[in-house]
């Protein structure tokens, strides 16, 4: 219950952040919302020798427009995330599964930008950002650098933010219009998915112009089931259509076996609830 | 040892403590706020709920030093001139409570939840307490509490109308 | 001074809100962990990672440098290397008992069993401390199986003891005198045709009670009486228990249980941590505590449930029970906890339930592990009966081709049969099954959901629905002192209770009823105003403190108020009976002709009166009292029951399953319990809320599951799924009353009812709503995985094996397993 003794640091900025980051080598940690880190800590499964707190870098909690794009900062709690007027009008899906996390109490200390680079497969934001072709601005000591989604999601809680870096915005095109649903199946209301499924469609004139779909707890990564998003394209979104398109929702994939699914079930969940994504999102 | 400033049921506090400190122990162990009860080590209990800055949040998964600077309210503090809160009114009146450990943390939960949703149906309240477990009610009178509350704090009702503001010095 | 009682109005019966509540609605509440004398030192626990192992080696040198620690112990430098805990039912004469340490000596049994403690100035300190004790193990093979632990070879828990059975108890009601034999029925009935036999094995998972207050202890040796404070159902006991543990003079001992946060039976233990805290405490001189982490609760505080239960009935086609047979598999785990090995015997006589069943046999193997050991878990005993007959009942239903309800019906005891001696030799005294599923079904609307049932067969829809069944009965209010000494448990079963009536006309009770969240302190006053007929605000219950509530036996079993609440009431008669002398001296009249009623003493045909507060100030003053009595009403009273109470109820469920994902939904749950007469409707509500919370779990959601090394694979809250708001329904519950005659308050007792009766409501329903798929069976918990899986091998197709040793996802934290910590964390 009581973590390992560490320091403790609060930078005011990025800058400040990132130069703790690179003095504290590898045994520095990043503290976000805390709300995956606390436990760690707690449980002693991690002994850090320096906590570094972006809680005091006020920018870094902004959510905002810019252009074609909402620029989300990391530090945004999910509690805003889900509420916030942008998001809610562009990006959708994201302020969908943002409700799906966790509970209240933790939706307000939790950030979008901590679940990301957490990336746990089991967490349900990174489906979404992958699905949505979100980019990831992350600071070094050379400067930000933007990496898309395709490319952050690396392997188990990896991702492409560096040593000495911090995850700082992440930028989302709009989907404005879009038809969008986030589809989670999990044991209990408090347990993490055991497979869901994001879903945004563009459906024009009766059939699906566009189809983006994110696949949680899948692999050792988010996934996106391109296969399905093709056989989707150009069709009616009827039950038909889409459980023929969602048998597709397993290529790619490396579904975890543990104990509340193995593989085979996992699978059979993917397809499944990819279709009723897919149905509940045309409407 | 790093500093922390912070106002706590209405009292400004400043202290050194480890920055391993969580806010719980802070509570329990430094200011002997006991009524606010630890039941897990892994944030799923929710019965260590307090306010921090006018939000619910789980005391054991923030540290005491990122309360530096905030309001905490915890449920020794919701009473207010020995009036007590519509919500703990309530727990008592539907029975929303038998061994006790969860309730401070309930309590605190559903006070945050009536500040973001006045009148929720009943699968609101049962989503909105999600991350507080308990294991002698059921749920379902906890569930009456929070919509008895819900009546006694809407405008014209009888009862106190208000939810306390966690603020310094009130 | 006058009373002030409505003499109006009963206080029984009414719905009073809890006086309690109070202190724990305004956090003024006082749980062990808040209590901190000065000087305190704080313990951490140095736990072993395996289940069985040699201690080849223990380095406490780094630990014991470390900034604040007082001290580094292990079982031998405590000088408790004798030390046993107690266990206070030895089933048979020659149970196996083997010595369960304060901390293991040179063997581990289960993973999470102490090694080592460390005493430090804070609980951080020293938690640091134990990081830096060294253990060296030296692995044993586990022991996880019941039935290969049973078998020739076995790798041996405790090797001295030989066997890894414990005891096996049998009853046959041949042998007993009660009924036929079960055996001869059953060879019987399999070579006649107009008989079947259905037998069934149904597995009890291993559950964990789950209280939310970690367990905690605090012992401050200064001062003449020792004071233990702790988070137990039982102070008496364990005041009794250190004196027979430790010999420290139990005059020596004060335990005070202060508010407690749940128990369920998980806190009936005498503990390991409790005892090696009186041996801190005594050795360094200061108050030292003891607080579990949640984590180190589920590991270390006993588990309950765990049986493999093969089940044989007979029947005629006409549906009329012939013959029963359970022959049961319990796991105890590592060592025998207090009661533990008498769980699985209390459920002996329950198997039976409301029907009538002529021959009956049964049969407890218990069985070591190397697991965190078993013992009382809500319902102990008997909701492992109630689900196996219920259970079996709707399998016997499905065989004959019968209505579930009526086949019950038809062999279930006649509300005109009571009383009725059952097959195991119990008098059930009072009861009317006919009545309370009437009522249960008409709430539910059984026969439209039938209809819906079979329409939404006849569509093939995606949603299947299923109607669950349970008709059950318990025991309740133990024990008759009697029954519990032919069953060889090491106490008796009866409470005690004292009235102090104040000088100012207040009363306080004194019970040896120990509460954890039953409410006691409110039900208590009601029956006490309404005995004196004072105002219930005038009443204060005082319990859970040996000082000022010296004698009892503590809450377990449905007993506080079938038990302590008639001691109470006993006490009363004489406080009445004393006032009475003392009424009648002062009104100058017989002591025959005066009248009680409602706090007023009255001659009989004046308007002469006293109240009882004006007697017990006389009483105080003693100015004018009678020749030959002391001045004074207070009055003690021992109540040991001679039967125990049935309560009953019809408990229905409607569970809707989606046969594409397996997943379960409760839709809609209706029970009708006959608990006697109510005290507070309220409070009994609440038992029945919670009670059936937990059975539902157990159904659903919970279990403990150990890999193939003997580690708990699910041992925090994260991935042991005890079911928030989001995943209960609300219930539909009703209270229907046929008085128990084996008590003057006609009372039943509630406390258990709803997890007994619920679990075989939820699994019947779910079977039920795939059962036209082939599906026969799904153990416990039905999770979406085993429903989907059920349904595929029922169809013919093959699936992966459920591989349910591995960590769940979320396991610990989201993905992370915490045995194997990987990756990078923000």
């Amino acid at each position: 219950m009581i973590p390992a003794k560490f320091d403790y640091v609060r930078p005011s900025s990025v800058e400040e952040a990132v130069s703790a980051l690179q003095q504290g080598g590898d045994d520095a940690k990043i503290l976000a919302g805390g709300q995956s880190l606390l436990p760690v800590l707690r449980l002693r499964l991690a002994a850090p020798s320096v906590v570094i707190d972006l809680g005091g870098i006020a920018e870094l909690r902004q959510i905002s427009e810019d252009g074609d794009r909402i620029a989300i900062g990391a530090m945004a709690p999910h509690h805003d995330v889900m509420r916030d007027d942008l998001v809610k009008q562009h990006v959708t899906l994201l302020s969908q599964a943002t409700a799906t996390v966790a509970d209240p109490q933790v939706r307000h200390r939790g950030t979008l930008g901590g679940a990301l680079a957490h990336a746990d497969p089991a967490g349900d934001l990174g489906a979404v950002a992958l699905a949505l072709d979100a980019e990831f601005v992350i600071a070094g000591s050379s400067g930000t650098r933007t990496v898309p989604a395709g490319e952050f999601f690396v392997d188990y809680f990896t991702t492409a933010i560096g040593e000495g870096e911090i995850l700082t915005q992440v930028r989302f095109p709009k989907y404005t219009g879009w038809s969008t649903h986030y589809e989670k199946f999990n044991r209990t209301a408090q347990a993490w998915s055991m497979v869901a499924v994001a879903a945004a469609l563009r459906v024009e004139g009766g059939s699906i112009a566009e189809a983006r779909i994110g696949l949680t707890n899948m692999g050792t990564t988010p996934i996106r089931a391109t296969g399905v998003e093709q056989a989707l394209v150009g069709q009616p979104a009827t039950a038909d259509t889409v459980r023929a398109a969602a048998e597709h929702a397993t290529e790619g994939t490396s579904a975890p076996s543990d104990a509340d699914a193995a593989a085979d079930y996992r699978e059979h969940l993917a397809r499944v609830l990819t279709g009723r994504a897919v149905l509940a999102a045309a409407g | 040892m790093a500093e922390v400033r912070v106002t706590v049921d209405g009292v400004n506090y400043a202290d050194e403590v480890e920055p391993r400190m969580l806010l719980v122990q802070y509570l329990r162990e430094r200011l002997g706020k006991t009524g606010t009860l630890v039941g897990c080590d892994t944030s799923n209990c929710g019965a260590c709920t307090v306010h921090l800055n006018g939000q619910s949040v789980k005391s054991c998964s923030v540290l005491a030093v990122q309360a530096d600077g905030g309001e905490v309210l915890t449920i020794e503090g919701l009473a207010r001139d020995g009036e007590l809160h519509p919500v703990q009114k309530a727990f008592n009146e539907c029975h929303g409570l038998q061994c006790g450990y969860c309730t401070p943390g309930m309590i605190m939960a559903a006070v945050d939840l009536l500040g973001d949703n006045p009148d929720p149906d009943e699968n609101e309240v049962r989503e909105g307490i999600e991350g507080n477990l308990c294991r002698c009610t059921g749920y379902q009178n906890i569930v009456r509490s929070v919509q008895r509350a819900a009546q006694m704090m809407k405008p014209g009702a009888s009862a106190p109308t208000e939810t306390p503001a966690p603020v310094a010095g009130d | 001074m006058t009373a002030t009682a409505d003499t109006t109005a009963l206080e029984f019966g009414k719905s009073r809100v809890r006086k309690e509540d109070a202190r724990l609605i305004t956090g003024r509440s006082r749980y062990t962990d808040a209590i901190t004398p000065p000087g305190t030192l704080h313990v951490a626990i140095v736990r072993s990672p395996l289940a069985h192992a040699r201690i080849t080696g223990i380095d406490t040198t780094e630990a014991k440098r470390a900034p604040g620690v007082h001290g580094v112990y292990t079982v031998s430098d405590l000088g408790a290397d004798e030390v046993g805990m107690p266990c206070a039912w030895p089933i048979t004469p020659d149970q196996k008992a083997p010595q369960r340490p304060v901390l293991a000596k040179d063997t581990v049994h289960f993973a999470g069993e102490g090694v080592a403690v460390v005493v430090a100035r804070s609980a951080a300190e020293a938690k640091d401390a134990a990081e830096l004790v060294e253990v060296d193990y030296d692995p044993l093979d586990p022991v996880l199986d019941m039935e290969a632990a049973l078998a020739e070879g076995a790798t041996l828990v405790h090797p001295d003891l030989g066997t890894n059975e414990s005891a096996t108890w049998v009853f046959d009601s041949a042998e007993a005198g009660t009924g036929g034999s079960a055996a001869d029925a059953i060879a019987a009935a399999e070579s006649d045709p107009d008989q079947v036999v259905v037998r069934r094995r149904f597995r009890q998972q291993r559950l964990i009670p789950a209280f939310m207050e970690p367990r905690s202890c605090v012992v401050d040796p200064t001062g003449e009486q020792m004071v233990i404070w702790s988070a137990t159902q039982i102070p008496h006991i364990l005041r009794t228990m250190t004196t027979v543990t430790l010999g420290i003079p139990e005059s020596k001992v004060r335990v005070i249980a202060p508010d407690v946060g749940g128990g369920f039976g998980g806190k009936i233990g005498v503990l390991p941590e409790e005892m090696m805290t009186v041996l801190l405490a005594q050795k360094l001189g200061r108050p030292v505590k003891w607080t579990e982490t949640r984590s180190e609760s589920m590991l270390a505080a006993h588990h309950g449930r765990d049986q493999i239960q093969d089940i044989t009935i007979a029947a005629r086609k006409d549906g009329t029970i012939t013959a029963l047979d359970v022959k049961l598999l319990a796991d105890m785990g590592a060592y025998l906890g207090l009661v533990g090995p008498g769980v699985p015997v209390l459920g002996a006589f329950m198997f039976n339930a409301i029907y009538k069943i002529p021959a009956y046999r049964f049969q407890d193997t218990n069985v070591f592990t190397t697991k965190t050991l078993t013992d009382a878990y809500r319902g102990a005993g008997r909701p492992e009966a109630t689900f196996a007959i219920e259970r079996i009942m709707d399998e016997l239903a499905v065989e004959l081709g019968r209505e579930p309800l009526e086949l019950r019906e038809q062999n279930w005891i006649k509300h005109e049969e009571f009383p009725f001696t059952t097959v195991c030799g119990l008098t059930y005294d009072s009861g009317n099954y006919e009545q309370a599923t009437a009522r249960a079904k008409e709430l539910f609307d059984y026969e439209a959901l039938r209809r819906e049932q079979a329409e939404r067969r006849e569509r093939g829809d995606k949603v299947q629905l299923g109607i669950g069944i349970s008709t059950f009965t318990e025991m309740c209010g133990l024990a008759p002192s009697r029954v519990l000494g032919s069953l060889a448990y090491g106490a008796g079963g009866w409470e005690a209770a004292s009235i102090r009536m104040l000088a100012t006309g207040k009363v306080e009770v004194i019970t040896g009823a120990s509460a954890h969240g039953q409410g006691h302190e409110t039900a208590f006053s009601q029956i006490v105003a309404d005995k004196l007929g004072v105002p219930f605000e005038d009443v204060e219950i005082l319990h859970g403190d040996t000082a000022s509530s010296p004698k009892g036996l503590d809450t377990y079993g449905s007993r506080s108020l079938v038990v302590g609440g008639i001691a109470i009431t006993m006490a009363a008669d004489k406080v009445i009976e004393k006032a009475k002398k003392i009424a009648a001296h002062l009104l100058e009249a017989d002591e025959g002709d005066i009248e009680f009623n409602a706090g007023q003493f009255t001659v009989r045909g004046t308007d002469k009166g006293k109240a009882i507060q004006e007697i017990a100030f006389a009483a105080f003053m003693a100015h004018d009292y009678p020749e030959g009595m002391e001045p004074s009403l207070d009055s003690d009273a021992v109540y040991d029951p001679e039967n125990f109470s049935f309560p009953h109820g019809t408990h229905l469920a409607a569970m809707e399953v989606d046969t594409e994902t397996g997943r379960v939904n409760l839709r809609h749950y209706v029970c009708v319990d006959d608990i006697g007469n109510v005290v507070n409707p309220l409070i009994a509500e609440g038992q029945v809320h919670g009670g059936l919370a937990q059975g539902i779990a157990q159904a659903l959601f919970e279990e403990a599951n150990y890999d193939d090394q003997g580690t708990l694979v699910n041992g925090t809250f994260v991935d042991y799924t005890v079911p928030s708001a989001a995943d209960l329904p609300s219930f539909t519950t009703e209270i229907v009353s046929t008085p128990a005659t084996s008590n003057p308050l006609g009372v039943k007792g509630v406390g258990e009812a709803g997890t007994i009766a619920s679990t075989p409501a939820i699994v019947n329903g779910v079977l039920d709503a795939v059962r036209h798929l082939g599906v026969e069976d799904i153990e416990m918990p039905t999770t979406s995985q085993r429903v989907w899986r059920a349904i595929q091998e029922a169809q013919g197709r093959s699936t992966q094996e459920t591989p349910v040793d591995t960590h769940s996802p979320g396991a610990g934290l989201g993905s992370i397993d915490p045995n194997n910590p990987q990756g990078e964390v923000q």
